[in-house]
């Protein structure tokens, strides 16, 4: 075999012994060996069927509330049945192909994965007999307008994906409005500001969110809810007065140095959760964002850019927590035409 | 079980004859002997090694994917109205969300072994991933992507950006608060895309997030399309396989012109099929034992809520890592808003590891001007360039995956999440050549290692005391093979200066091009240590010979030395 091998030119610095001599395994010189190793082969294949009808009978006999160290005995016991039988049977397959079946090396040879010369001019020959007939290049206005016709295809694929949705509208108001009640986001019990100690901060939402019509239904539920908690949901924090540093225009945002502010990341629109009384940062548990909310919700780390939007507050008649207005300011993440609705909110206040 | 005799053909045996009518009908109408003989099928030869598995791991967990898969199909609903839960998992009794969501606590809770599957499912998709990119380093790190193999490391690639949105797609499904807050990164990301970022949310989404659609449509493309797509490119990775027959590693009577291993039928098909039998076997006990995705303690999807320390599934990591240390730019031009601090990291910077990757085979051609078919693998050393790129690449992905656990990293240890961002902002740029440099250093490092083993032997550990009184250690040739396994790669080029001008004097074309292209040229050569020459060899041979010209005698503790030229210790 070696001398067929033989091709290493003679700039190599070591020729090529050839393959070293095969070596015999013990199951191929002693028949007590192979004989053992059958045993163990088939001794796999047998459990792993047992296991397997061990599988059945766990299936049946286990309740599904039964539990094995804490851990559902059912998974437990259908895991480790099916996957144990199936280990077995893998490992003994692949024992069978070491120890047992022939393992003689074979030696095959390559040749250049490219087509000869010979075979690509007649497959070049039978393609332009083709091309020739059928008058393709001869015919240039059928060819143009097949092209013609061929790229219009192009048209009904692109259009008919036109009503996966509706064409993007902006930013569209909140559910938050002058006199809406801010409740907490438990119960939709409303808030007074003697419910807030110094340094708490309460989840809360829009007062409509609980409401319910004339026949006990919701006002808003299902996708409309979930698309309108993820613009209108909101915090609302109490720090000492002396702390706050309001921008101008916002002094009288807040009442005895309660403020409000959107839940909603402005980076990528997570709700914001992780709350540092001493500081008055507020982290986003998603990509740390950290907003200042003594300083009128400014980015002071992280991937953030804008800071977040803060829903001016009062007092209603009955002392209860309410909104003076909509936000000012875009919720939740950017996007292309958000400089453009900014300004829009801006010449509206 | 009835054994098959050697002596006996399987035509000649009980099953033999019955099967021969049924056989001989679907031959007469397809022909398969011919097409079997012609293409050598059932006798192809596979070389063997132990990192030729990863492919054969990453294959077996998407077969394991379609068999779990389809078992949760029957149960789950894919539909985001809204339903009230009164099923076994008492905590969440009452409680409204969507039929996906329920269905998903169904599986787990309700049907017998759903759980299992469940989460057998989910160890797949994690190993599957995992397997393609430890597969696609050993391709990358052995040049097994080399000509005439470019095109299934294409193929490969697209496997790999398919199996990643095929991950998350299938993540998203349960419609729990994690995948949910997973969604909304991804409402975030097509937001930030610039210009059309609007229509592309509000087209995907059906309206604004979350609308009522996207669940539908993932399962669509988590069930049909992509699997399609995926099961398409696998057969063609395979076909290509088979047609440019593996590559194999270098050594005695094995060279580039042949592939020497086990055939298909019997041993190959018997290991590989085993095989698959251990993957799932091996996810199975995962799923019985290991708790993956317990859906049920994060609750179902609420854009008002949150679990601190959400993480997406590991091979995201990078990207939220990317995200993370990202600095917050963003900014207005033509009246439109552009968020580099979302676009720029999730989009751009993935697209750019996906370039890289693409181009890699062809940059490396056009570097080293090599045409020629390879079908030896390459060591790493052998190639320290593309070995240190590989590992500088690598590098940067893990200071990304640093990045995306900055929070768990920052509580554990007890550093500031300030620190490790910053760490991670100049890591992501100084670490990859730092790995570069310390790599392509011990890659040369061990080529010469491997140039002193073949001209000075090895050292035998044999003390031996001249007669002027010195010591010295004996050292004994390398036997024929591993010499020869050493050398078994090409020669370096020799680096010409491109020319300036051409035969008539008129500067070249190309002019600028050639000049940048000598220059990396000699960069990626830069230090590599070429093989002994023949000459060395030859005088190194007779140097290692005692006074007599005899082969050193060596006492009978020596075991020889591995393939490599390691001494077997004994
Ligand atoms: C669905 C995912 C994938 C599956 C199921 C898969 C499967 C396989 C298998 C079974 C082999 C032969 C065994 C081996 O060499 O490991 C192989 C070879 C190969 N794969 Fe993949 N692979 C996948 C993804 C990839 C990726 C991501 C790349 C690179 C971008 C890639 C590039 C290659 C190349 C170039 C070969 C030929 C290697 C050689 O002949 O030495 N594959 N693949
Ligand atoms: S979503 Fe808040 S930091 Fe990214």
């Amino acid at each position: 075999m070696s001398d067929e091998l033989d091709r290493v030119p003679d700039t190599e610095p070591v020729r090529d012994p050839g393959l070293p001599e095969h070596q015999y395994r013990p199951t191929d010189v002693d028949a007590a060996q192979d004989k053992r190793a059958e045993r163990q082969i088939s001794g796999m294949f047998a459990v792993a069927a047992l296991l397997l009808v061990g599988f059945c009978v766990g299936y049946i006999m286990i309740d599904k509330d039964q539990t094995f160290l804490g851990w559902s005995a059912m998974n437990f016991t259908l895991g480790a049945t099916l996957g144990g039988a199936l280990l077995l049977m893998g490992v003994g397959i692949i024992q069978w192909a070491k120890k047992l079946m022939g393992d003689h090396e074979m030696v095959e040879l390559r040749h250049p994965a490219g087509s000869t010369a010979e075979d690509r001019a007649d497959t070049l020959k039978d393609l332009n007999d083709g091309i020739n007939e059928s008058g393709f290049g001869r015919r240039p206005m059928i060819r143009r307008t097949l092209f013609l016709s061929m790229g219009a295809l192009a048209l009904p694929s692109v259009i008919l994906l036109r009503d996966m949705g509706p064409l993007p509208y902006g930013h569209k108001n909140t559910l938050w409005k002058k006199g809406m009640r801010v409740v907490n986001d438990v119960a939709g019990t409303p808030i007074k500001p003697s419910d807030l100690q110094v340094g708490q901060l309460v989840n809360a939402e829009p007062a409509i969110m609980y409401e319910k019509d004339k026949d006990g239904h919701p006002v808003i539920e299902g996708t409309e809810l979930l698309q309108e908690k993820s613009k209108a949901a909101v915090i609302v924090v109490r720090m000492r007065p002396e702390d706050i540093t309001p921008d101008k225009g916002r002094e009288n945002w807040g009442v005895d140095g309660i403020l409000c502010y959107s839940k909603i990341c402005t980076h990528v629109g997570c709700p914001i959760s992780l709350w540092e009384q001493q500081t008055h940062h507020l982290l986003c548990p998603c990509h740390q964002s950290t907003f200042d909310l003594a300083d009128n919700g400014k980015v002071v780390f992280g991937p953030a850019h804008r800071p977040l939007p803060q829903l001016p507050l009062a007092v209603d008649a009955d002392g209860y927590l309410i909104a003076v207005s909509d936000f000012t300011e875009v919720v939740g993440p950017s996007y292309p035409e958000l400089a453009r609705d900014q300004k829009r909110l801006d010449d509206k206040s | 079980m009835s054994t098959i005799d050697e002596s006996t053909n399987i035509e000649d045996t009980a099953f033999g004859k019955k099967a021969a009518g049924p056989v001989e009908w679907l031959d007469d109408r397809l022909g398969l002997a011919g097409a079997s003989k012609r293409s050598h099928l059932l006798r192809k030869v596979f070389p063997e090694h132990w990192s030729f598995m990863l492919g054969e791991i990453a294959l077996w967990s998407f077969v394991v994917l379609l068999l779990t898969g389809t078992f949760l199909t029957f149960w789950y609903q894919p539909s985001m109205a809204e339903t009230t839960y009164n099923g076994s998992y008492t905590p969440l009794n009452g409680l409204e969300m969507s039929h996906a969501y329920a269905s998903t606590l169904d599986i787990s809770f309700d049907v017998r072994g759903g759980l299992l599957i469940r989460q057998i499912h989910h160890w797949a998709a994690a190993l599957f991933v995992a397997a393609m990119i430890v597969h696609m380093l050993r391709v990358m790190f052995t040049g097994a992507y080399r000509k005439p193999r470019e095109i299934n490391w294409l193929i490969g690639i697209g496997l790999m950006v398919l199996g990643l949105v095929e991950g998350f797609a299938g993540y998203s499904l349960p419609d729990d608060l994690l995948s949910g807050t997973g969604l909304r990164f991804v409402d975030g990301l097509l937001r930030s895309i610039p210009i059309v970022g609007s229509y592309l949310e509000f087209f995907l989404f059906g309206g604004e997030f979350p609308g009522d659609v996207i669940i539908p449509r993932l399962y669509m493309a988590h069930i049909l399309l992509i699997p399609a797509l995926l099961l398409g490119l696998i057969g063609a990775h395979m076909l290509l396989l088979v047609y440019h027959k593996h590559t194999q590693w270098g050594g005695p009577g094995r060279t580039e012109k042949n592939v020497v291993g086990y055939p298909m039928l019997p041993v190959y098909a018997a290991k590989a099929g085993g095989f698959f039998f251990v993957v799932f076997g091996f996810t199975a006990i995962m799923g019985a034992v290991l708790q993956i995705n317990p859906i049920w303690a994060y609750g179902p999807y609420n854009p008002s809520e949150v679990t601190a320390g959400s993480q997406p599934d590991w091979y995201m990591g990078f990207v939220e890592g990317a995200v993370r240390i990202m600095p917050n730019f963003e900014s207005t031009f033509f009246n439109y808003t552009w968020s580099w601090n979302v676009f720029l990291p999730a989009a751009i910077l993935p697209g750019l590891f996906l370039g890289v990757g693409v181009m890699w085979p062809f940059l490396e051609q056009w570097i080293t001007g090599d045409k020629r078919e390879h079908h030896l693998l390459e060591r790493p050393r052998n190639a320290p360039f593309r070995t240190a790129f590989i590992v500088a690449a690598m590098t940067a992905y893990g200071v990304l995956w640093i990045g995306g656990g900055n929070d768990i990293i920052a509580t554990k240890f007890h550093l500031s999440l300030n620190a490790i961002t910053w760490f991670c902002r100049i890591g992501l740029f100084v670490l990859p050549v730092i790995t570069f440099m310390i790599t392509k250093r011990i890659c040369i490092g061990l080529q010469r290692a491997d140039a002193n083993r073949i001209l000075h032997g090895y050292e035998t550990g044999v003390i031996e005391r001249s007669p002027d009184g010195g010591f010295a250690e004996r050292h004994a040739p390398l036997p024929v093979g591993s010499q020869f396994t050493l050398t078994n790669h090409d020669r370096l080029p020799a680096l010409e200066a491109p020319p300036e001008t051409d035969a008539n004097g008129v500067a070249a074309p190309h002019g600028r091009k050639a000049k940048l292209r000598a220059k990396v040229r000699a960069f990626y050569y830069d230090g590599m240590i070429d093989k002994p020459t023949v000459e060395d060899v030859h005088h190194a041979d007779e140097h290692l010979r005692d006074h007599d010209g005899h082969p050193v005698e060596l006492g009978d503790e020596f075991q020889g030395v591995s393939e490599t030229g390691v001494p077997r210790v004994h």
